[in-house]
């Protein structure tokens, strides 16, 4: 009597939910937004969750994906690595999410991946990263390291720069980037002793680690400075810097305090863009350069209607916790509104929103003509896109020097480049 | 109501609780009305909860606010992380046998020191002994130097941060800021699979009743009241002729074992460990769960573990840029109103209601011829 109660309960409850939930997805489908709100990531990664939901808004007012609304599930990651990897769990088993669009530290992705992976959902990952990884389940539209590190060497050589500081903050990125940059030098000719920042070697006396590198929060450059110092007194050397968020500001601090500027020796960042300088005082940073997939200061039609359309949904919208004043547009803003639509482009391909074939549609070079350019998906999962390097100016915003078209993103580059 | 009574009241309670953990829940799951999200969460929650007591037998039945708490239950998650990093085989991103963190560090084999943790049983033995023998050494220098009060928190709280940045480092081979994640097999079974985080809450869940037990039991001990004479008036346990300082090591070495062994059944449960679960706000908000719940109870801290956490699950989702608010508000609340946390509501309750009582008898009393 009472199993045949629960039955009858259960399947009238599922019958209800089944009822419910077709009616529901008639209209809508669910899209995660996975960053961190609060703490230590908030003020990078609340400007994606920002541009995620302008973008939402631009496609549900034209019509939506395959005739659905998109219906964002926000949820904050807090800044806090075992938390990400709750909040995915619970995007792709409870909510049931058809894409996220979320991550911005390494760290985060590397703890959501096994949940991507056993729960075949999709995630699309905007922020600059060390490769070496091609998750099926994970739609890198971020730079790899030869759509940023790569490219800015090829701008210090060709400006006659002869010896490279290579200096980054102690994790898997800058760590990964210097030693690709490490062998990217030695297969242009530049000569081993002309790279600074040292070197590790284990017993058999091959370089295992490249650069010099502080912890995170480091705040006394002093030492280090004072060998660049000294490195760049040729007047033919130039910094790599992959030092990572507020280091940024005792580093330049001193570096101006010790009388370099970006004539005698230039520093191009990885990690600075319009968005941090909202935190950073641009004007010791003048003149030096930053190499991204986007700038704001783009010159083309389809960038100025992308930032005066973000202006305006930012002055109309009423989400809550969106600041409203001095808001800038940057490269993983637009990586993550550029990955928006190539979804939404494999989504059409495939006329479904199952992961599988929207993957298998996304595979097959896919185009969208972004604020930066026309970027194409490829067979890796990464995508194809323009470079570009800028110098900082004193309102924070980039002069733009010079342009790569179209440059392959490839996450594996430790061992392509053979020294001459 | 006599104390036999409150026993027996709490060891019903303990049961009622035990079985729902440790049979129903866990058989709801398998039959589909609970979700694997759910209980997988529940999961994390329970070994918060073993957390919470470490540190409640330490603030709230000793007087010690450590706040060091952190660092042994990251050290029991790093312990059995190891071993769960050796599982992975060669099914890295790199498709080799050793951890891609290494590789990518330009090891080519694995350093003497990881070559142990393929072993099961020596990982779970260093959950036990490596913490223990932190907290030995540690508890006995701070200890015999008569170190208590705010410096006590003040050097357990450096040894916590001490801890992060030396993890932080990729030089000590132990992952760097990214840690250990991507865990496959533990035991032969599939670790991502619903019924290996079934047998993992379940594990739990038996570890945590069984922890309850036995700090129920200790606090009944004559050490139970050393313990807590100690919190109230040190001198004159010192006076009275007892060695407090052995007694201390002894407790701070338990709660440090409670604390590891939580963190390790955590581990597999999250699916990552790395240095920021060390750094002192992670003990911090231990602390929160322990006051929210009720400090100086059993109960207390599971129920905060529990509260506390729960809500910013739901909060993190239902309300992603107003839960810090939330959460902070609750905190405030419970400092002002309910110093003694979520469990003395209902004693608050009766003798509030007891006063009326009294009241009502005593307006009433006059107008009886």
């Amino acid at each position: 009597m009472i199993t045949k109660f629960t039955t009858l309960l259960a399947a009238g409850a599922l019958a209800l939910g089944a009822s419910f939930a077709t009616a529901h997805a008639a209209e809508t489908v669910k899209v995660g937004v996975l960053h961190s709100l609060s703490g230590t990531m908030a003020i990078s990664e609340t400007s994606l969750r920002d541009v995620l939901l302008f973008t939402f808004d631009e496609i549900n007012a034209k019509g939506g994906i395959l005739g659905k609304k998109i219906e964002p599930v926000v949820v904050d990651g807090a800044s806090n690595w075992p938390l990400f990897a709750e909040k995915a769990k619970q995007l792709l088993e409870q909510d049931k999410v058809a894409v996220t669009f979320g991550c911005w530290t390494s760290v985060s992705r590397k703890s959501v991946l096994p949940v991507y992976e056993k729960n075949n959902g999709l995630l699309f990952y905007p922020v600059q990263y060390e490769g070496e990884e091609e998750s099926q389940n994970v739609a890198y539209t971020a730079e790899a390291v030869n759509q940023q590190a790569t490219p800015a060497v090829d701008y210090y050589l060709a400006e006659g720069k002869k010896k490279f500081y290579l200096l980054g903050t102690d994790y898997v990125y800058p760590q990964t980037t210097n030693l690709v940059l490490l062998e990217y030098l030695l297969s242009k000719g530049v000569k081993l002793e002309n790279i600074g920042g040292g070197f590790k070697r284990d017993e058999s006396g091959k370089i295992i680690a490249a650069g010099k590198y502080t912890p995170f929060s480091h705040t006394d450059y002093q030492q280090i400075i004072a060998e660049i110092k000294q490195f760049a007194a040729s007047g033919d050397a130039c910094v790599i810097s992959t030092l990572n968020g507020d280091t940024n500001v005792p580093f330049f601090k001193e570096y101006a305090a010790a009388g370099l500027t970006a004539e005698k020796c230039p520093v191009v960042s990885f990690s600075i863009s319009e968005d941090e300088f909202r935190g950073l005082p641009a004007k010791q940073l003048v003149g030096q350069l930053g190499c991204w997939t986007y700038f704001q200061s783009i010159n083309t039609p389809a960038n100025k209607k992308f930032v005066a359309d973000f202006q305006a949904w930012l002055k109309t919208t009423k989400a809550p916790g969106v600041v409203k004043e001095g808001r800038v547009t940057c490269s993983p803003m637009v990586l993550s509104y550029v990955g928006v639509y190539l979804w939404k482009a494999a989504v059409e391909k495939a006329g479904s929103f199952d992961v599988d074939k929207v993957r298998a549609a996304y595979k097959t070079g896919l185009s969208f003509d972004g604020p930066g350019g026309k970027v194409t998906t490829q067979k890796n999962m990464h995508v194809t896109k323009n470079v570009f390097i800028g110098e900082t100016k004193a309102d924070g915003q980039f002069k733009i020097v010079k342009s790569f078209d179209n440059v392959y993103g490839e996450p594996w580059l430790k061992g392509q480049f053979k020294a001459k | 109501m006599s104390a036999p009574t409150t026993r027996r009241i709490e060891f019903i309670a303990v049961a009622v609780i035990a079985t729902l953990l440790i049979v129903v829940f866990p058989l709801l799951n398998s039959t589909g009305v609970i979700s694997n999200f759910t209980l997988n969460l529940w999961g994390k929650y329970l070994c918060y909860a073993l957390l919470a007591i470490s540190v409640d037998l330490l603030w709230g039945y000793t007087g010690l606010l450590s706040l060091g708490q952190a660092l042994f239950f990251s050290l029991g998650g790093y312990m059995l992380g190891m071993h769960l990093m050796r599982m992975i085989g060669d099914l890295g991103q790199y498709r080799k046998p050793i951890p891609d963190f290494l590789i990518f560090l330009g090891w080519t084999e694995l350093p003497t020191f990881w070559k142990p943790f393929s072993s099961f049983p020596f990982a779970a033995a260093m959950v036990i002994l490596l913490p223990g023998l932190v907290a030995l050494i540690f508890g006995f220098l701070a200890f015999r130097s008569r170190i208590k009060g705010v410096y006590f928190s003040i050097l357990t709280q450096a040894l916590t941060y001490g801890g992060s940045l030396m993890f932080f480092r990729n030089d000590m081979l132990m992952g760097g800021n990214n840690g250990f994640t991507d865990y496959k097999f533990l035991l032969g079974a599939d670790v991502r699979d619903a019924s290996t985080q079934r047998a993992l809450f379940i594990a739990t869940a038996v570890t945590l009743v069984l922890v309850y037990l036995g700090c129920s039991w200790l606090s009944r001990t004559k050490l139970g009241l050393i313990q807590r004479a100690i919190r109230d008036g040190e001198n004159r346990v010192l006076f009275s002729g007892y060695a407090a300082a052995g007694f201390k090591l002894f407790i701070f070495v338990v709660a440090a074992l409670i604390a590891s062994v939580g963190g390790a059944l955590y581990v597999p449960q999250v699916g990552i460990i790395n240095p920021s679960e060390m750094t002192p706000d992670k003990s911090l908000e231990a602390v929160v769960w322990v006051a929210v719940g009720g400090r100086g109870t059993l109960v207390g801290p599971v129920v905060g573990a529990i509260v506390v956490n729960a809500l910013k699950s739901w909060a993190t989702r239902a309300y992603p840029d107003l839960w810090l608010f939330f959460l902070g508000g609750m905190f405030i609340i419970v400092v002002l109103f309910l110093p003694g946390g979520i469990v003395s509501i209902p004693v608050r309750i009766k003798t509030w209601w007891a006063r009326r009582a009294a009241a009502n008898a005593a307006t009433s009393a006059p107008v009886a011829p």
